[in-house]
């Protein structure tokens, strides 16, 4: 008989090694996230797939499942927190939708709906964030990045490059560039990198490829991100 | 007559793209306007609202006639509710946040390129702009929020509809866009 943890009172089973998140999308369970990518090593950054285990909040991406847990996911505390962190995330960015090629196909947006957010909450910081145009391909807004490091993982651990990292604290933290210069285009970089095309905002674009897709046509303007997170992410999915 | 509800419009630092939005109600007004009444809105020409129901603010506050209007909506609306991106997070307008203000004068009225005549408005008429453009909880109260670029009739149809027949105001997956 397999071990199992159970999920919002369901059991839900589970092999040593994997994490709550794993056995969850194995079992068809949607916990929100926007850092955790089924390919890379859990980072536990956004906090968005913060679970309560046994009467502890933790994140559900890099705490291993174990026999006895008793997890709670879709209580209305953990949503309520949820929308929190994503109206955090919000404020602390620039994240001016209307003017963004990614609205509708992006994660941190898509995370948001289905959280019915409808307000910021919080007082929006507006920092000063630069833009990187310099490569010949792949632009970098940065006021749309917030530090998932999925372009980090995703270099390192899939394009066997070392392009990105993050740098700094606080309200100062961005995205840096492995180049003397400090510029994209200066690093080894490739369009074709999976690193490219990882980013769940709209803060790593492909250049010549905006609008393909009209707004209203887009992956999330008429699907959740629980249907297609489960739909792309389940490990026997693809 | 004196039963209907009293709405109120009005469009800060915004486009008025909201206000178009709405008036895609289309025949829908006319059911609409069985059931409410318009104060202050440039639908009305109202220029000061008084005892409203419902405030619908457009735009977020980009100078201190903002400040002056909005509060004028917070003292006379039960309900105020911020309507579109600009209201909800600065929108476009406050994409200028990034640039410090005098920057932005001098590159208007200034050292811009086709400038006659450069100077930088003074008239005393003129309201004073505000550091940076604000979204509009960040100085008053805000009860409900609509958000789009511009929210769809749709949106203005389900929130007043629900408003209307004593229902706590709910926007279904589809009718929650930030674009």
């Amino acid at each position: 008989m397999s071990k199992t943890i159970t999920i919002d009172g369901k059991a839900i089973p589970f092999e040593d090694g994997q994490t709550i998140m794993e056995a969850a999308t194995a079992a068809d369970v949607y916990i929100p996230h926007l850092c955790h990518h089924p390919e890379f090593t859990p980072h536990g950054s956004c906090k968005l797939c913060t679970v309560k285990v046994n009467g502890r909040n933790c994140s559900a991406c890099t705490f291993p499942a174990a026999e006895g847990q008793d997890v709670l996911n879709n209580t209305q505390e953990l949503i309520d927190d949820r929308k929190k962190i994503t109206q955090m995330l919000f404020v602390e960015g620039n994240h001016f939708c209307p003017s963004c090629e990614k609205s509708g196909n992006c994660q941190l947006q898509a995370v948001a709906y289905h959280l019915n957010m409808l307000d910021n909450h919080f007082p929006l910081f507006y920092p000063k964030r630069e833009m990187d145009a310099s490569h010949p391909d792949v632009l970098i807004d940065h006021n749309r990045c917030i530090f998932c490091a999925l372009c980090v993982r995703a270099s390192q651990q899939h394009d066997g490059k070392d392009v990105f990292a993050i740098s700094g604290r606080g309200i100062n933290k961005h995205l840096i560039f492995n180049a003397e210069s400090g510029q994209l285009k200066d690093t080894d970089l490739d369009v074709n990198d999976k690193a490219a095309h990882i980013c769940p905002t709209g803060a790593i674009l492909i250049k010549r490829t905006g609008y393909q897709v009209p707004i209203g046509q887009r992956i999330y303007d008429h699907h959740e991100i629980d249907e297609i997170s489960l739909a792309t992410e389940h490990p026997h999915g693809e | 007559m004196a039963n209907k509800i009293r709405v109120a419009t009005t469009s800060l630092a915004g486009c008025f793209g909201c206000h178009m939005s709405f008036l895609d109600l289309d025949e829908r007004l006319l059911q609409l306007a069985e059931l409410v009444e318009f104060d202050r809105s440039p639908i009305t020409d109202i220029e000061h609202c008084t005892n409203c129901d419902i405030g619908l603010i457009e735009g977020g506050v980009c100078n201190s006639e903002n400040v002056h209007t909005l509060r004028e909506f917070r003292k006379n609306c039960k309900i105020l509710v911020a309507v579109g991106a600009c209201a909800i997070n600065g929108g476009l307008p406050a994409m200028r946040n990034f640039i410090p203000l005098e920057e932005c004068l001098n590159e208007a009225y200034m050292d811009g390129i086709g400038v006659e005549n450069p100077q930088i408005p003074s008239d005393i008429e003129l309201p004073l702009l505000l550091d940076k453009v604000r979204p509009i909880h960040e100085v008053v109260k805000i009860d409900y929020y609509l958000p789009g670029c511009p929210p769809s009739a749709d949106v203005f149809w389900k929130f007043l509809t629900d408003l209307l027949e004593g229902r706590e105001p709910e926007l279904d997956y589809e009718l929650v866009h930030y674009d």
